[in-house]
C-alpha cells in the first residue's frame, strides 16, 4: 500500500524537556503518561547534540525524529521509520521558520509562551490530522498573522521599505568587503 | 509596524523567571471562561482565556464531560464577535474539545456561514473544523460547498477542502467518491500544495481500482506535476504500479524511466524518494541500482545530517541484499565513521561490515576500535552483531575479530552489551573450531573481573563442558578456582561444578581437583558446601551411584530431563511419610510443546542477518530430551537429525498437524504435533495411521498415542519405524489422523461420556535423502577439501533445464542436498552468468561430505551444473550423485 507522508507529532520543549507546545496526530501514544515518556526519551537522546545550525536526526523505537534547537527551545517532528526523512525535515523547517517570523526572530521560551496563541495557530496551519498542510514558512506565517487580530499590521512576509533598505545596504556592504 | 506583538505585560520584563502561565490552575481558568458569556464581548480578553484553556489541555490536563460541555456552549456565544483573531482561537478550541453529536448542531450553522464568508481565511478554517466534527447527515448538506471549495482559486481554501476530503474518506467514502471530477481538476492546480493534496485524495478514491491507478500514474508521470511533495507521492504510486505489474517481456519495468528521471530532480526529497523506490524494487538488477547508488553516494558527503542519515540508511538496506553494489561508496562510508551523529556512524559501520571483503577486515577493525569508545550501548550491540556475522562469513579472520571482541569486553558497558559480546564469542567458539581455545581464554580473562552473576555462571558452565577437551585443561583451573575465592555464592557454586567436571573428565587433574574441592567444604554457603561434598564423595568412589564411570558422570553432569513443572506438581502432591519421594515417579511427558514452533523474532532493520544456528541447535537438544524421555525410543541410540516441522494440514483447518522427522541409525521416528482448534471438542486416543506401502524399507514398530487433546493445547503422538541400519532409505507415507471425538460444553467445560470414532485425512509425507544429511559447517573449505582423499572424488555434469534464475537453481540444489553452504557462497550476485557454491555436511554414519558446485547459465535460462564431491567414504560420494540425479 502506497501511503501518504504523515507526521506523528510536533513538539516544542524547553531546555529542561518540559512542554511548551505539543501536538500529537496519531494513536501511537494513547495516554498522557506515554506521551510524556516519549518526550522525555526524545529529549534526553538529543539534548547533547548541537542541532542549532542544521536540523539533526535520530531514530529509535521505530520512529524518526528530526530536531532543531534555538536558544532555550527544542523543536521536534516525529514520523514513522519508513518515512522520507527529507519530507519530515521540510515540515520541521517550515514550522521552525514560521515561528521565527511570527516571534520576529526572537525565538525563546519566554516570547513563545507570551505568544502561545500564535504558536498554537502555527501548529494548526502546518499539519492537519497528520497530513502535511503547508511547508512554506512565509505562507504559514501569513496565515497566522492574518488572523492575529492585528489587521493594521502588514503580513510578516512583506517587508517595509525601511527593512528592505536595511537588507539592501547589508548586501551592498558585504559585496564591497569581498 | 514595529510595535511589539501582544506583549501582555510590559512591566514584568525584568523578572528573570517570569512565566506567563505560572501557577495556572484549571478551576480558576474555567471560572475566567465565564467572560465568554458577557453581553459585551472583549475579544482580546476572550482570546487570552481560550489560550489558557488550550494551554491546560496541551499540558496534559483533561476536562470532565460537564466542564467540556460548559466551555463549549460559552465558546459558541463568541460567534457574535467579528474579531478575526478571536474567531481563529474559537476554531482551535472547537477542534480541541471534539464535541458530541448533539453539541455539533449548535455550531454547524455558524460554521456554514463562515464557510461562505468573503474572507478566505474563515472559509478555509471553517471547512477544516466542520469536516472534523460532523457526521454523514450534515455532510450531505455541505457537500455542495465542499465541491466548490476544492476548485476554489484560493489555494488555502482548496487545500483545506482537499485535506478535509482525505479525512472524510475514512467515515463517508461514498460521498467523497462523488467529488472525483473536482479533485481531478485540482490536480492540475498551479499551487504546489493543492496539487499534492489533490493527488493524495484522487489516489485514495481510486486505490482499489488497479486500472484507474495505472492510468493516473501513466498520465501524471508525463510531467505535469511540479510540487516536490506531490512528486514524492507520485513516486510511491508509480512503484506500487511497478510492484503489481512486474517485469515485462523485454526485461523492462514500466515507469522505471520515470523513477530514474526523478533522480535528476532539483528537490532533494524527490531524489531520495526515487532512489529509495529503486532500491526497494523486487529483484532489482545492478544496472538499475547504479544510478540510485550514485546519487545516494553524493548525499553521503552532504553537510546536512538528515541527508547523510537518509542516504546511509538506504545504502545499509541495499547492502543486505546487494553488498557488491554498495562497495563503491566504501570510501565515503569510512569517513562517516567519525560522524558526530552516532546513528549515522553506526549505520556506516554496519554497512561497511556487510560489504567488506576479507582483506579489508583488519583495517576496518582498527577504525571501529576508535569509534566504539564514544557511542551508546544500543549502538554497540548492533556493531557486535554485525561483527559476529562478519566473522562467520570470513572464518579465517577469527583471530583479529576475536581480539576485537575481547578488547571491547574489557571496557565499560551494561549487561545487554556484555551479554551480546559473550554470546558472540560463544557462537564463534561453537562454529569455528580453531577459535575455541583463544575464545575460552578470553572468557576466562573476562570472568576475572565480571560484575554480572548471570554471565559468570554461563561462562563457568561453558568452561566445564569445553575446557576438559582442550589441549591443556590445567590452565583453566586457576581461573575457575579464583571464582571460588572471590565471588558471591551463586558463582561459587557454579565454579565448584565446573571444577568437578574437570576432575571427572581429566584423570591427571583428579588429585589436584580433590584438594581444591576439599577446601570448598568450609564455604559459608550451603549450596557450595553441598555440591563440593557430593562431588567429592561420588568422584572419590565413596558413594556409589552407578556401576560404570559413564553412569557416574551421567548422574553428576547429565542433563536434567524431567520437566520442572511436573516435578513441582509431584512434590506438591507428596505427603511426608515413611516412603521417600521417588523421582522416577514424576511423569516425563511434556504436556504442551512450546519448542521449535516459534519462529526466531524478526531482526531489527539495522541489524545484520544474524546466524540462525543458535535456536536450531537448542531445538535439537530439546527434541533429544523429549525423545529420550520415552523409554521405547531410548534404545534407538543417538539421534542423528531432526527435520524442521512440515505442515500436514492446510492453515485454519479443524485440526492442525505438523510432523518432525527424527532420524536414527536404524530407525525413523515421526513426531506428529497435533492441535485441536475446536473449543466444542475433546479428542482422545489420537494416533496417526500410516500406510507405508510406498516405503518398502520401513517397518512400523511402535505407535505412541496421545491420550487426550483438548482445545488449544497442542500435544504429540509418535510413530516409529525400523529401517536397515545406516542405510538412507527413502519413501512416501500416507497418513490418516484417527481419534475419538467427545463433545465439550465450552461454557462449563463439561465433557460428554460417549465419544465417536472419527478420522481425518492428512497430507502425504516423504522421507528424502536430504533427511540423512546434517548441515555441518567447516571453517575453511579449501583446507578441508584438500585434506580429503582425492580418490573419493566423484565428478559429473548435469543439465538442470530452464530455470527462473541462477539463484533459484542454486537454492534448489542446496535444498535437495540439505547441506550447509560455506563462506557465503549461497548468495548469487545479480546478473552473473556462472557461480560456484561450496557445501559441507555430515551424512548418516558420520561420513563427512564436501561438495563443490559449479553453475553456468547458457542461452535462455538453461542452467548446467558440475558437481564434485569428496567424502570420507567413496560410496557416499556416489550416493550424493544419485541424490542429485534423482532430484
Amino acid at each position: 500500500m502506497a501511503t501518504l507522508p504523515s507526521v506523528k507529532n510536533i513538539l516544542v520543549l524547553d531546555s529542561e524537556g518540559k512542554r511548551v507546545a505539543v501536538k500529537y496526530y496519531t494513536d501511537d501514544w494513547p495516554s498522557v503518561s506515554s506521551k510524556l515518556a516519549f518526550e522525555k526519551s526524545v529529549f534526553t537522546k538529543t539534548m547533547k547534540i548541537n542541532a542549532r545550525n542544521e536540523a539533526d536526526i535520530v531514530m529509535f523505537d521505530g520512529h524518526i525524529v528530526i530536531f532543531k534547537f534555538i536558544q532555550d527551545l527544542h523543536f521536534f517532528v516525529t514520523g514513522g521509520d519508513d518515512e522520507n526523512e527529507l519530507i519530515l525535515a521540510s515540515v520541521l523547517q517550515g514550522f521552525f521558520d514560521a515561528v521565527g517570523t511570527i516571534l520576529r526572530n526572537n525565538v525563546e521560551k519566554r516570547t513563545a509562551l507570551e505568544n502561545l496563541d500564535l504558536i498554537y495557530l502555527c501548529l494548526d496551519e502546518v499539519v492537519d490530522g497528520g497530513m502535511i498542510l503547508e511547508t512554506d514558512a512565509s505562507v504559514i506565517a501569513d496565515k497566522v498573522s492574518s488572523a492575529s487580530g492585528l489587521e493594521n499590521m502588514a503580513p510578516f512576509s512583506e517587508q517595509t521599505l525601511s527593512q528592505a533598505f536595511a537588507v539592501a545596504r547589508e548586501h551592498f556592504a558585504r559585496s564591497l568587503l569581498k | 509596524m514595529a510595535q511589539p506583538m501582544l506583549k501582555k505585560d510590559d512591566d514584568r520584563d525584568d523578572e528573570v523567571d517570569y512565566h506567563p502561565f505560572f501557577g495556572i490552575e484549571k478551576g480558576a481558568v474555567l471560572q475566567e471562561a465565564r467572560v465568554f458569556n458577557d453581553p459585551q464581548i472583549d475579544p482580546r480578553r476572550c482570546s487570552q482565556v481560550i489560550t489558557k484553556v488550550l494551554y491546560i489541555l496541551n499540558q496534559g490536563d483533561t476536562l470532565t464531560q460537564i466542564e467540556g460541555t460548559e466551555v463549549f456552549f460559552s465558546v459558541t456565544k463568541l460567534f457574535q464577535s467579528k474579531d478575526p483573531g478571536l474567531r481563529r482561537m474559537m476554531y482551535l478550541m472547537i477542534k480541541e474539545l471534539s464535541p458530541s453529536a448533539g453539541e455539533v448542531i449548535m455550531v454547524t450553522s455558524s460554521l456554514m456561514k463562515d464557510m461562505n464568508s468573503k474572507t478566505d481565511m474563515y472559509r478555509a478554517n471553517a471547512i477544516r473544523v466542520l469536516s472534523r466534527i460532523i457526521d454523514g447527515t450534515i455532510l450531505a448538506q455541505i457537500e455542495r460547498y465542499l465541491k466548490q471549495a476544492i476548485v476554489d482559486k484560493n489555494p488555502v481554501v482548496a487545500s483545506a477542502a482537499l485535506v478535509s476530503g482525505i479525512h472524510l474518506l475514512q467515515t463517508s467514502p461514498e460521498v467523497v467518491k462523488r467529488w472525483s471530477n473536482e479533485v481531478q481538476e485540482a490536480v492540475q492546480s498551479r499551487a504546489s500544495l493543492v496539487q499534492f493534496h489533490a493527488l493524495a485524495l484522487l489516489y485514495q478514491i481510486r486505490q482499489h481500482d488497479r486500472l484507474a491507478v495505472t492510468k493516473l500514474v501513466t498520465s501524471l508521470t508525463k510531467g505535469s506535476v511540479r510540487s516536490p511533495l506531490a512528486q514524492c507521492l507520485l513516486i510511491r504510486y508509480a512503484s506500487q504500479v511497478i510492484r503489481e505489474s512486474g517485469v515485462n517481456q523485454a526485461g523492462e519495468r514500466p515507469h522505471f524511466d520515470y523513477l530514474e528521471s526523478c533522480l535528476r530532480h532539483k528537490a532533494e526529497m524527490v531524489i531520495l524518494e526515487a532512489a529509495r523506490a529503486i532500491t526497494e524494487l523486487s529483484g532489482v538488477t545492478s544496472r538499475e541500482l547504479t544510478p540510485a547508488i550514485t546519487v545516494l553516494q553524493l548525499f553521503l558527503s552532504s553537510s546536512k545530517p538528515v541527508l547523510r542519515f537518509a542516504a546511509v540508511r538506504t545504502l545499509n538496506k541495499v547492502a543486505m541484499t546487494h553488498p557488491l553494489a554498495v562497495t563503491n561508496c566504501n570510501i565515503d562510508m569510512e569517513s562517516l565513521i567519525s560522524d558526530s551523529n552516532r546513528s549515522i556512524a553506526t549505520l556506516a559501520i554496519t554497512t561497511l561490515l556487510k560489504t567488506g571483503n576479507e582483506s579489508s577486515v583488519d583495517r576496518l577493525m582498527k577504525q571501529i576500535t576508535n569509534f566504539m569508545a564514544d557511542i551508546a550501548d544500543e549502538f554497540k550491540i548492533v556493531v557486535v552483531d554485525a561483527i559476529r556475522s562478519l566473522c562467520l562469513k570470513f572464518p579465517l579472520k577469527y583471530r583479529s575479530l576475536m581480539n576485537f571482541l575481547s578488547n571491547i569486553l574489557r571496557e565499560e558497558g551494561g549487561f545487554e552489551y556484555k551479554k551480546a559480546i559473550v554470546d558472540s564469542i560463544v557462537t564463534l567458539i561453537r562454529d569455528i573450531p580453531e577459535a575455541k581455545e583463544i575464545g575460552l581464554f578470553h572468557l576466562c580473562e573476562f570472568i576475572e573481573d565480571c560484575e554480572f552473576t548471570y554471565l559468570s555462571t554461563q561462562i563457568l558452565h561453558l568452561l566445564g563442558n569445553e575446557g576438559p577437551r582442550t589441549s591443556d585443561p590445567s590452565k583453566y583451573i586457576r581461573y575457575v578456582y579464583n571464582r571460588v575465592i572471590l565471588e558471591n555464592a551463586t558463582v561459587r557454586a557454579a565454579a565448584v561444578s565446573t571444577l568437578a567436571k574437570f576432575g571427572a573428565l581429566v584423570d591427571s587433574l583428579k588429585p589436584r581437583i580433590f584438594v581444591l574441592l576439599r577446601r570448598c567444604l568450609f564455604d559459608s554457603d550451603d549450596e557450595v558446601r553441598d555440591r563440593a561434598t557430593l562431588y567429592l564423595k561420588v568422584l572419590g568412589g565413596e558413594a556409589v551411584v552407578g556401576e560404570t564411570e559413564k553412569e557416574t558422570n551421567e548422574f553428576l553432569f547429565g542433563s536434567f530431563d524431567i520437566p520442572l513443572v511436573n516435578l513441582e506438581a509431584s512434590l506438591k502432591n507428596y505427603e511426608p511419610s515413611e516412603t521417600p519421594f521417588d523421582i522416577s515417579s514424576v511423569p516425563r511427558e511434556v504436556r504442551s510443546q512450546p519448542l521449535a514452533e516459534k519462529k526466531a523474532p524478526g531482526k531489527k532493520p539495522t541489524g545484520p542477518a544474524g546466524p540462525t544456528s543458535g535456536p536450531v541447535v537448542s531445538a535439537i537438544d530439546a527434541y533429544e530430551k523429549l525423545l529420550s524421555s520415552i523409554p521405547e525410543f531410548a534404545a534407538f541410540g543417538k539421534l542423528f537429525k531432526s527435520s524442521a516441522p512440515v505442515e500436514l494440514t492446510e492453515a485454519e483447518t479443524e485440526y492442525a498437524v505438523s510432523v518432525v522427522k527424527h532420524i536414527y541409525d536404524g530407525h525413523v521416528v515421526l513426531q506428529f504435533n497435533c492441535s485441536n482448534t475446536i473449543p466444542e471438542q475433546l479428542l482422545e486416543n489420537v494416533t496417526v495411521l500410516i500406510d507405508a506401502s510406498e516405503a518398502e524399507d520401513f517397518a512400523e514398530v511402535y505407535t505412541k498415542p496421545l491420550r487426550s487433546l483438548p482445545y488449544d493445547s497442542p500435544g504429540q503422538t509418535f510413530v516409529a519405524f525400523e529401517k536397515p541400519d545406516g542405510v538412507p532409505a527413502v519413501g512416501k507415507f500416507s497418513n490418516i489422523l484417527k481419534f475419538i471425538v467427545k463433545e465439550v460444553d465450552p461454557a462449563s467445560g463439561e465433557v460428554e461420556e460417549d465419544g465417536v470414532e472419527d478420522e481425518y485425512q492428512l497430507e502425504d509425507l516423504e522421507v528424502a535423502y536430504a533427511d540423512y544429511m546434517l548441515k555441518v559447517p567447516v571453517s575453511n573449505f579449501r583446507n578441508a577439501w584438500e585434506g580429503m582423499d582425492p580418490e573419493s572424488e566423484r565428478v559429473d555434469e548435469y543439465g538442470l533445464g530452464a530455470r527462473e534464475s541462477l539463484a533459484e537453481a542454486v537454492n534448489a540444489v542446496i535444498a535437495i542436498l540439505g547441506m550447509h553452504p560455506c563462506e557465503g557462497t549461497e548468495v548469487v550476485p545479480n546478473n552473473s552468468r556462472s557461480h560456484t557454491c561450496l557445501l559441507s555436511g555430515v551424512y548418516i554414519g558420520n561420513v563427512k561430505v564436501l561438495v563443490r558446485l559449479s553453475f553456468g547459465i547458457s542461452g535462455p535460462k538453461e542452467v548446467a551444473m558440475k558437481l564434485a564431491v569428496r567424502s570420507d567414504d567413496p560410496d557416499v560420494s556416489d550416493k550424493i550423485h544419485e541424490i542429485v540425479a534423482s532430484g
